[in-house]
This record gives structure tokens, C-alpha cells and sequence, in this order.
């Protein structure tokens, strides 16, 4: 995704180095590369390209990893101010 | 509805709340019954006649076979969701398809009821034998669905047990695109079904290229990107979706502009309403197809900012082009205007893109709102005020 950095320093994404038992499941399913596993341990290489999107936290076997998700979507946020609700996105497309 | 030669495996009316887990008992692995003797309701549109081509016989019934070939209805069908025609329900029903001439050992591909992504996977699955199992994701696509857990561990576990899939093939794996992850725990689907999950690539026409690696996926089938295409053809339905609210700023700017010396002047509101009106469309157009093409290379990483210089340099533009006819009160409010209202919109778009954050959308919308207001309060302002001192 070069050329497509967006905002930095505010991802709630956290890994849990006891925790990981470096199975690999977070590297596989993140779209942005942010993580790599070396020698049997995850390691967050890049958080800042991270777009809270959840897979890593939702396939981590052993909770390791923790990450608030959500929609990346202004539309959404600004109905969830609106209506007092979660965030939701009608997104089809 | 179908070519007869078998219906398709039908599930309780997606749309309607409350189906999932309605009158199909998950367990019992009837699929027909109780499920396909409800009528469609009246707002799902029937497409399979244009993808079904005959059937497959295994142990566990006869399945529909889906052909590979796109038709003037699929490229129509595309055309008008990518406007917002009839989008939500541009449906196919879930269940399992087979591509070609699959048997025990065929890979078993999962995806969205969403028809735009079932074509995809269809025609990127040209030359192959697999099957398809469709998930009900209420038509929404794999990514989108995913966030909302429609794409989720559940839904596989009951379309594999409802499809009796394990006897329909030898082997224990399901092959995922991997932006349904955020939705599937891949562990778990294996607790609860006995299949294991195997992400494959973003891209579903990288995946013949990962079957034939056995199963690899390469580091680039792994990331998302987003090319010009691919935003281009997001913009029409940023435009629909705005109509509805530009409609109503349009008329409340028509009204704004016929305030004037004379309390309010009809002509006034007509003329100098038809130029907000103008800078209004401009706007939109800067925030919702200037500023996702130029993305990239638009400075700064805020989608407001982008959009605010998209539209700024527009507005910038359209003054000079018309500095004969305009006072500087309202060319500033015009320039203003603009550059708010791009602002705004192209912070919309934030909701199409494959990597921005909700953290950093909330973060960014914090600050961004209160300016775009301001800024729009400001345009009002001066374009009252500049009626005035003509």
C-alpha cells in the first residue's frame, strides 16, 4: 500500500509477547504486513498500518493479541454520534 | 426462476430479521423443505438463470453447477449496484454450487451471497473443479460482511452442516478469502465442524495460482492494495448516495440567495442560487471522483485535508473563471463553500478504502468537523452579507 498511509500513532492494536506461541495465524491473515513471525514469536512490524480490521486478534489461538474493531468509515461514526449507537455501516459495495 | 433441472439450495428469506435460525434446523442438514416452500418476498430479484448451468449428482444430493461465463445481465446487474440500483438485494441463494466438474477431492471455496462477488469468483474460477459454498452475508461482500460477523465463524459452521459437505468431499478444507478473516476464527470453525479453514488470497484471481502452489499464497496475494480502478469505480455510488442531501442543501441555498437589500428577491434567489447551487455540485464532485483518483497522490493523509485542497484549487479556479461576475464577498463564500463542502464529502470515502482505521477516522473527523462547519458558516455568511453591499 504504498502511497496509502493514513493517519498514525492511533491504532488500539496490542500484542501479548508471553502470550504468543508464534503459530504464524496473524501474518497470514493481515492484509497490511504488520506482522512477522521470527524465531516461534509475533512482533508488530509496522503498526501504523494497521486498520483495525480484526483478523489477527479474532484467528490468534491463544488471545494474544487485542485490537478494538471497527469500520473505518466516516459515514458510520458520524450515525453512531448521531443515534447514541455502535457504529454501523450499510457498505455494500 | 431456475432451468429446472434442480433448484438451487434455498434459504429462509434473507432479509427478513430473525431468518438465521428460523424454521432450518442447522443440524438436521435439510436444506429443502421447510425452507424453499416460502416465497421469495417480492423485493428479491432471482438471478439464477443466468449463472446455472444443470446439476452435479453426490452422496449427499444433487447440487447446482454454476457456469463460468459473464452475460449482458451480469455486466448490467453490475453496472446498476455500482450506481446503487437495487443493491441490497442483488442476492444469490447460499448454499453449495459446483464449478466444473468437481468430485471428493475438489477444493471447496467460500464466499458472499453478494452476486457482484459471486460473479467474480465464478468467472475467476474459469477452468477449475471446485466447489462453492455461498454463506448468506444478506448480499453484502466478504470484507464488509466480515466486519459485521455476517461472513463469520457461525455461518460457515451451519452452511457446511446444512450443505452436508462432509459428504460431499473426501478431504477437511475450506478455503477462505482471507478478508474474511476479520469475521471467521478459523480455530473455531474447526471445533465446530471438523473443517479446517485455510486463508487464501485477497484477490479471488489469484486463486488459481495459489491452488497450483499447493495452497501458497504468495506476500503480494496477501495484501490489499487499491489501484485507480478500483476507486474509480467506487465513485459513482459516493455521488447517489449524496443526492438525497444535496437535494435538500440545494434548495436551502436557493432560498438563502434570495435574501438581499429587498428582504427577498425571487430573482435573486434564482440567479445567485443558481451559482451556489453550482459551487455545491463542484464541491461534490471535488470530494466524491477528484479526490479518490487522486488519492495517492493527493498531499497529506487525512481525507479532509485531500479533499479540501481538491476542492480548494477547483474552487480557485471557478472564481477566476467568473472574477467578472463576482464580488469578493462572494467569491470568497464560494471559495469557502467549496472547499467545506469537498472537505466533508471526500472524508466520506474514508468508508470505501481498504486502510484507514476507525481510530484514526474518529480521530481525524474531531478535528476536521468543526472546521468544515465553521467554514460553511462563514460561506453563509458572507454570501448573505455580500447581497447586501452590491
Amino acid at each position: 500500500m504504498d502511497g496509502f498511509r493514513y493517519i498514525g500513532g492511533v491504532a488500539t492494536l496490542r500484542l501479548d509477547d508471553a502470550a504468543c506461541i508464534g503459530c504464524g495465524m496473524c501474518e497470514e491473515v493481515c492484509p497490511h504486513g504488520v506482522f512477522a513471525v521470527e524465531e516461534r514469536k509475533a512482533r508488530i512490524l509496522d503498526r501504523d498500518a494497521c486498520m483495525e480490521c480484526g483478523a489477527c486478534a479474532m484467528n490468534c489461538l491463544t488471545g494474544a493479541i487485542s485490537v478494538t474493531p471497527g469500520v473505518g468509515c466516516a459515514a458510520a461514526i458520524l450515525n453512531g454520534w448521531l443515534s447514541g449507537s455502535k457504529s454501523s455501516c450499510g457498505c455494500g459495495g | 426462476m431456475t432451468d429446472g433441472k434442480g433448484d438451487p439450495p434455498v434459504a429462509p428469506d434473507p432479509s427478513s430479521p430473525g431468518a438465521a435460525g428460523g424454521c432450518c434446523d442447522p443440524t438436521s442438514g435439510k436444506t429443502v423443505p421447510c425452507c424453499g416452500g416460502g416465497s421469495p418476498s417480492k423485493a428479491e430479484i432471482r438471478y439464477e438463470d443466468t449463472f446455472l448451468d444443470g446439476q452435479v449428482d453426490t452422496p449427499a444430493g444433487p447440487v447446482p453447477r454454476v457456469h463460468s461465463r459473464i452475460g449482458s445481465r451480469d455486466l448490467l446487474g453490475r453496472w446498476k449496484v455500482r450506481w446503487g440500483i437495487g443493491r441490497d438485494r442483488y442476492r444469490v441463494a447460499p448454499g453449495l454450487y459446483a464449478l466444473g466438474a468437481p468430485d471428493g477431492n475438489a477444493p471447496v471455496l467460500v464466499t458472499a451471497n453478494y452476486k457482484l462477488t459471486f460473479d467474480v469468483v465464478r468467472r475467476d474460477g474459469t477452468g477449475l473443479d471446485a466447489w462453492i459454498l455461498v454463506l448468506d452475508t444478506r448480499g453484502i461482500n466478504v470484507w464488509c460482511a466480515a466486519g459485521e460477523g455476517t461472513f463469520g465463524t457461525e455461518e460457515v459452521i451451519r452452511r457446511v452442516t446444512e450443505a452436508r459437505l462432509a459428504e460431499v468431499v473426501s478431504h477437511r478444507r475450506l478455503i477462505l478469502p482471507q478478508l474474511g478473516a476479520p469475521g471467521v476464527a478459523a480455530h473455531e470453525v474447526r471445533k465446530g465442524c471438523g473443517f479446517s479453514v485455510v486463508y487464501g488470497p485477497v484477490r479471488s484471481r489469484d486463486i488459481r495460482s495459489f491452488l497450483d502452489a499447493g495452497m501458497k499464497a504468495s506476500p503480494a496475494m496477501r495484501r490489499v492494495d487499491f489501484p485507480t480502478i478500483d476507486r474509480l469505480v467506487l465513485t459513482p455510488i459516493e455521488i447517489t448516495g449524496l443526492l438525497r442531501p444535496a437535494g435538500w442543501a440545494a434548495a436551502g441555498l436557493f432560498l438563502l440567495s434570495g435574501f438581499g437589500p429587498g428582504i427577498f428577491s425571487l430573482g435573486a434567489a434564482w440567479e445567485r442560487g443558481f451559482a451556489a447551487v453550482a459551487a455545491l455540485a463542484a464541491g461534490i464532485l471535488a470530494g466524491a471522483v477528484v479526490t479518490p483518483v487522486l488519492l495517492p497522490w493527493l498531499p497529506g493523509r487525512a481525507f479532509s485535508v485531500k479533499g479540501a485542497l481538491a476542492g480548494g484549487v477547483l474552487a480557485a479556479c471557478a472564481v477566476m473563471w467568473q472574477r467578472g461576475s463576482l464580488e469578493a464577498p462572494a467569491a470568497l463564500a464560494l471559495l469557502l463553500a467549496m472547499t467545506a463542502v469537498s472537505s466533508f464529502v471526500a472524508m466520506n470515502f474514508t468508508g470505501a478504502t481498504p486502510f484507514t482505521s476507525p481510530s484514526g477516522v474518529e480521530k481525524e473527523m474531531r478535528r476536521a468537523l468543526p472546521v468544515q462547519a465553521g467554514l460553511t458558516v462563514l460561506a453563509g455568511l458572507l454570501w448573505v452579507g455580500g447581497a447586501f453591499i452590491r
